[in-house]
């Protein structure tokens, strides 16, 4: 019964990090929060991986591994975007930023 | 030589055009007198290998397919790069290359605004390509890539060079081909499904009769009708002609007019009626009945104009509506009249609107009830109108009659399993559209040619024909008398063709 | 020569094309490559006429034991094209009727051209005015050569083509270039009707254009008699709109706004006589079609007999000397339509050989007349022009001699065949049609001859005798007119006749009969009363309403025509002053405003109907739906664009929310 233990903090953590992307309006709040979405997914790879035996228990970590990787890129990128927001605007409010409006 | 053109002749043939535009393009865009030599090189060499085909082409077999070529090109979906040229397509090949040629030197000193002689003449050749390379597609893929080709250059030429309301007419001719061309598509991956894992036509005519029920290969017809009906375009699919051809430049016009229609009659000719014969033979009453209601809406619709452009528009619906009267017969007798009254329309109607650019250069109006004693100020030009309305009005001894009196002739005695009695009901509403052509085309001529000239342009110097003019018009004029006179010059290459294409049919 | 017909057609069109390309330069203006053309033309024409007399006589015709030798039509063709299974030829086709014809064709075109140089000279469009004479001619050769009804709808459209262009000549004026559409859409419309026919026989006769083997097809009863009255009846309607029959006549007076020779080419050889021929050629096809050998009544006759006297009531109102002739014209073809109908092939054929001399004479001398006084109004300009001009008085009182068909002129003969043959025939009803067409036909023409030639001359300047070049055609017509009659004579043995009966004719067994003394003495009794009666109206200036009381010489006539017609002298009161006053008139107004207004009428309906599908059904339906489309297309994305706010939080917002809902839904189902 561990691995609902850590199903449940995955899900509490992945439920803080939406609301951090859905209600912040600062971007770098916001990169905070997909990085806690990322990082309860991992938490629930683990666990899952954890579960098997054999060869595939590796496998969850492999996919861990991958998504730290691609976060770490991502927020370079991300806290990039940012930065130029602020020098443009010298604010980091979301809500103003509506470039892509159709 | 004659090897090397046997194997390449046709890629040449299609290709070289593309060659020119690309040399176009790395010569900077002052130099008009360039550019107009290279595109009219690139026509001209295109075209002498157009003339080397009429020569070495085995006319004794012009039902076998010649210079032909298969080459793997999409493997995945068994795709190749197959091309040749029977006596169907042989004709109208000639007849692309014939036109490009004759466009590029009217456009000698007739670029339309905003001129920009390099890209209106690189369009021009891009637009030879996709036209070629319809007429000599033997696999419904490329078919299609060519087929839809011919779209851009053409968008670009209404919707850059036209006339007030270019964007309008541009995009609903871009729009409506469009429409026809994704259900057409559809259809073609239809066939490509159901009848045997191959887009080659040839095996296509073999295999896909047996191969697809009668239900699918009505509802795959319907596609391919409307992929081709809207390009021909029959009534009631007609109403983006009009307005593509009123506001399109001249050399759009007669190329719309002479060989963009024709695309549309090729396809059911090649493609649609010759892979589902059975599908053609249920829908060809139906499409029987839309050309002669073509026919007579046409007609009432050029009463009505007092645009000289649009009248002529009109009435390529009306023309076209005898095109695909002969078709729908299903008979070898009316397929012929069919493909003659495709090169007749081309050479005709293509002239009529080099004819309408000329005056619009001189009057500076296309309004019938501003015209008026074009034969007091320009009798060549004048004569040359009127010339060109009694070929359009079928009158014998020109080529127009041989695309009308046969479709008639064949509506007669349709295909075996057609209801006669309406076929012959047809036979007697198309006559009857011969009367309405008299008509509108020599109320036509009157008001623009006989009489004095008008008040506003008495005072005008008007040029009559000059040097390009003569040199692009006189072949076409040529070309009607004499094929008006021998129609046994092309029948003899189609008939052939036609008989063992249709007659099992 | 027979074998190489093609050869006539061909000099001509020839000449049309070097006259367009080189006439302008030359010193006459090219009418020196005309006239040479078609002089060549009748000469080989002659020579035609003199090979096919000296032609042996061997193919054999006729029934059973009633076998007969006739001279073998000669026939010339090469393969033109293949179309399907069907080899189609052309070429020429020449026997008795092909050989007349072609002579009657030169010769009246070559007498025109010659008037013409003097006629037309100094005129705006000299040089193509003998260009379009010349194709002219070649479309009529073109026509009586062909072997085929395809390569005769060349020769049949060319004609249409240049009467076009000729009645248009001067299309400066409105009412010119109006009257040239009228002929060219008139003659197109009935062209339908042979567009139709040729496409029925075609099939009928088992694929093939070529004439003679219809007409044998149809003969020898291949053809279902269903398929034969359809295609007879469209053939009828080309030659009722060809040959100017009611109801389809109305072109032919307007067609007067020409130059004169041009009417006096389309009315005596071409154009005009071109449906008579047509009819006379796939005569088989009526013949069987419309049980032409049964006598009492058929579609064919009736239609000529109804020409015949709408078009010679027509006659007696016309003011322009011109419209005189042209009614006449078609009450005179109405009587070869007739001829055909009632089975009197040769008759109908004879006459037109005849009419065509004495009507191309009649023609030509108003030419010389209104050369003169430069007007054709009889009324205002015209009048007492025997002294100045005898020479023309003189051709042309024969010509309208000829035309009133009085004994021994040609007129006569061909007329008194027509009028026997229907007599003979079966045909009684149409006979008296014919009779009393006759009476008519003399009585305007004596009011004519009136109006221009006698009394005081109303017109301006002084008028003067026409030069050479115009008399000199005169003259030769008037001896045609004059003598072509005997050609058909008794006493020549019917010579013409024997010259002209084909193979159709006799396979179909059409009957022939001998001169009747009778006969003709009756027609010539009613041509003299109406000369008679003419000359009291017209030239005495009595009108029959209760003058006859009074005035002696009326009443020596007016009893004198009660005699001869003892029956009804209601017939003399009422159609003498009734025909020639308000019937008339009432007729032409009829002609005028109510056919014509139908002709202009539909045309006017079309053109509204046409503005009204153009505006509501082609731009408001058709196109509204196409247009609707996009806009329907538009208001769709409109609304999605609001959704598109740029925001990425609420994009974000968005797509947990859905992917929420689905999450959902895949809880409750699964």
């Amino acid at each position: 019964m561990l691995i609902n233990q850590f199903l449940l903090l995955g899900a509490a953590l992945f439920c803080i990090g939406v609301y951090g992307v859905l209600a912040r309006k600062n971007g770098v709040l916001v990169l905070m929060s997909i990085e806690l979405i990322l990082n309860a997914v991992n938490i629930n790879l683990l666990a899952f991986g954890a579960m098997h035996q054999g060869p595939a228990a590796i496998t969850g970590q492999v996919f861990a591994l991958f998504i730290i990787t691609v976060a770490a890129a991502e927020v370079g990128v991300g806290l990039a975007i940012v930065l130029l927001i602020y020098r443009n605007r010298t604010s980091v409010d979301l809500s103003e930023v509506d470039l892509m409006k159709g | 030589m004659n090897d090397f053109l046997n194997d390449w002749g046709l890629t040449l043939a299609v290709f070289l055009p593309l060659l020119g535009a690309v040399v176009m393009m790395v010569i900077p865009r002052g130099e008009e007198d360039t550019h107009k030599i290279v595109a009219l090189v690139s026509t001209l060499l295109s075209g002498a290998v157009g003339v080397w085909l009429l020569f070495n082409f085995d006319y004794d077999h012009s039902h076998k397919l010649q210079f032909a070529r298969s080459d793997s090109w999409i493997e995945v979906i068994n795709s190749r790069y197959h091309i040749g040229i029977d006596g169907i397509s042989l004709p109208l090949l000639v007849l692309s290359m014939f036109i490009t040629i004759l466009v590029v030197i009217y456009s000698w000193n007739h670029f339309p605004e905003p001129h920009n002689p390099k890209a209106f003449l690189a369009l021009t050749l891009v637009l030879e390509v996709g036209m070629n390379g319809t007429f000599v597609a033997q696999d419904l893929i490329l078919f299609f890539v060519f087929f839809e080709l011919v779209l851009l250059p053409m968008y670009f030429m209404i919707g850059v060079w036209g006339g007030e309301q270019r964007q309008y007419a541009a995009i609903k001719f871009f729009l409506f081909t469009l429409f026809g061309s994704a259900l057409m598509i559809l259809s073609f991956l239809a066939l490509y499904f159901k009848g045997g894992q191959t887009f080659d036509m040839p095996q296509l005519i073999q295999v896909a009769q047996a191969n697809i029920s009668h239900n699918t290969a009505l509802w795959i017809f319907g596609g391919l009708f409307m992929g081709f009906a809207i390009k021909v375009p029959m009534f009631p699919f007609h109403t983006w002609l009009p307005d593509a051809h009123t506001q399109a430049p001249t050399q759009g016009s007669v190329i719309l007019a002479a060989i963009l229609l024709k695309l549309g009659t090729y396809g059911f000719i090649r493609i649609a009626i010759p892979i589902l014969p059975e599908a053609a033979h249920t829908w060809a009453p139906w499409i029987g009945g839309l050309a002669v209601v073509g026919i007579i809406y046409g007609a009432l619709g050029c009463l009505a104009q007092t645009d000289l452009k649009r009248l002529i528009a009109f009435s390529s619906v009306a023309h076209m509506g005898f095109v695909m009267l002969g078709i729908a017969t299903l008979t070898p007798v009316g397929i012929n009249a069919a493909i003659f009254g495709m090169v007749a329309h081309g050479l005709i109607t293509g002239m009529l609107f080099f004819i309408a650019g000329s005056v619009k250069d001189r009057f500076h109006t296309l309004e019938i009830r501003r015209l008026g004693g074009l034969l007091v100020q320009a009798p060549r030009l004048g004569w040359i109108l009127g010339f060109c309305a009694m070929a359009s009005l079928g009158l014998p001894g020109l080529a127009g009659f041989w695309g009308e009196f046969p479709a008639i002739l064949s509506a007669y005695s349709p295909a075996a399993g057609m209801s006669e009695a309406l076929f012959r009901t047809y036979m007697v509403i198309a006559s009857v559209g011969t009367v309405l052509a008299a008509g509108y085309l020599l109320w036509m001529f009157q008001r623009t040619a006989f009489g004095n000239p008008p008040e506003e342009f008495a005072d005008h110097h008007i040029h009559d024909v000059h040097g390009p003019e003569w040199l692009a018009w006189t072949p076409m004029l040529a070309g009607i008398v004499v094929l008006g006179v021998l129609p046994g010059l092309l029948l003899n290459i189609t008939n052939p063709a036609v008989m063992a294409a249709f007659s099992r049919i | 020569m027979l074998e190489h017909a093609w050869v006539i057609p061909a000099i001509t069109f020839t000449s049309f094309w070097l006259i367009l390309f080189f006439g302008r330069r030359l010193p006459k203006g090219g009418s020196e490559i005309g006239i040479l053309a078609v002089g060549s033309t009748l000469v080989l024409s002659c020579v035609m006429v003199a090979q096919w007399v000296g032609r042996a006589k061997t193919l054999a015709v006729g029934h059973g034991e009633e076998i007969e030798h006739i001279r073998g039509p000669v026939d010339n063709t090469v393969r033109w094209f293949t179309s399907g299974q069907f080899r189609v030829r052309v070429g020429t086709h020449v026997d008795g009727l092909t050989v007349v014809m072609l002579f009657t064709v030169a010769l009246i075109s070559f007498l025109v051209h010659v008037f013409s140089t003097n006629y037309m000279e100094g005129d705006r469009r000299f040089t193509h005015y003998f260009a379009s004479l010349s194709l002219f001619t070649t479309g009529m050769y073109v026509l009586v050569t062909a072997s085929t009804t395809l390569a005769a709808l060349f020769g049949w459209e060319l004609m249409g083509l240049c009467s076009f262009m000729l009645i248009g000549h001067w299309w400066e004026e409105k009412p010119n270039s109006n009257a040239a559409l009228k002929a060219f859409f008139t003659t197109r419309t009935g062209d339908i009707g042979l567009l139709v026919g040729i496409s029925i026989l075609f099939w009928a006769a088992g694929g093939t254009f070529d004439i003679a083997k219809i007409n044998q097809a149809a003969l020898s009863g291949q053809i279902s008699h269903t398929v034969l009255v359809v295609a007879a009846c469209a053939l009828l309607a080309a030659v009722i709109g060809k040959s100017a029959q009611f109801p389809l006549h109305t072109w032919l007076p307007d067609a007067m706004a020409g130059p004169t020779p041009v009417s006096a080419l389309i009315h005596a050889a071409t154009m005009v006589v071109a449906g008579v021929y047509l009819l006379a050629r796939v005569y088989g096809v009526f013949w069987v079609g419309f049980h032409i050998p049964d006598g009492g009544f058929n579609f064919v006759a009736a239609v000529g007999a109804t020409t015949i006297v709408i078009a010679a009531v027509l006659a007696f109102v016309q003011r322009d000397i011109k419209k005189v002739l042209a009614y006449s014209t078609i009450s005179q073809l109405g009587y070869m339509v007739m001829a055909l109908g009632v089975g009197a092939w040769t008759a109908a054929i004879f006459h037109l050989f005849t009419h065509a001399m004495f009507k191309a004479l009649l023609f030509l001398g108003s030419g010389s007349v209104s050369h003169s006084v430069h007007s054709f109004d009889m009324v205002d300009d015209m009048g007492g022009l025997r002294k100045p001009m005898p020479k023309t008085f003189a051709t042309f009182m024969v010509g309208s001699l000829a035309l009133a068909g009085l004994f021994p002129l040609a007129g006569f003969w061909s007329k008194d065949e027509i009028l026997l043959g229907a007599g003979e025939n079966g045909y009684k009803v149409f006979m008296i049609v014919g009779l009393v067409g006759a009476f008519m036909t003399a009585m305007y023409m004596t009011r004519c001859v009136y109006l221009t030639f006698f009394g005081e001359y109303r017109g301006h300047g002084h008028p003067h005798e026409s030069p050479l070049p115009i008399l000199g055609p005169l003259y030769v017509l008037t001896v045609f007119s004059v003598g072509a009659g005997l050609l058909n004579a008794p006493f020549t043995h019917e010579w013409f006749g024997k010259l002209i009966e084909n193979e159709t004719f006799f396979h179909a067994g059409v009957a022939t009969h001998d001169f009747s003394v009778p006969d003709a003495l009756i027609s010539t009794v009613v041509v003299l009363a109406a000369i008679g009666i003419g000359y009291l109206l017209f030239f005495q200036g009595k009108l029959p309403r209760g003058v006859t009381a009074r005035q002696p010489l009326a009443r020596v006539g007016y009893t004198f025509l009660a005699n001869r017609y003892y029956l009804d002298h209601i017939y003399t009161g009422g159609v003498v002053g009734g025909i020639s006053g308000p019937i008339a008139r009432a007729a032409y107004w009829f002609n005028q405003n109510v056919l014509d207004g139908i002709v202009n009428g539909v045309a006017i309906v079309a053109k509204k109907f046409a503005d009204w599908q153009y505006k509501y059904i082609d731009q408001g339906a058709i196109d509204g739906t196409v247009n609707g489309s996009g806009h329907g297309a538009e208001g769709l994305g409109g609304f999605f664009r609001t959704i598109q706010t740029g925001r990425v939080q609420q994009y974000g917002a968005l797509l947990f929310g859905a992917t929420a809902l689905l999450a959902l839904a895949l809880v409750l189902t699964v």
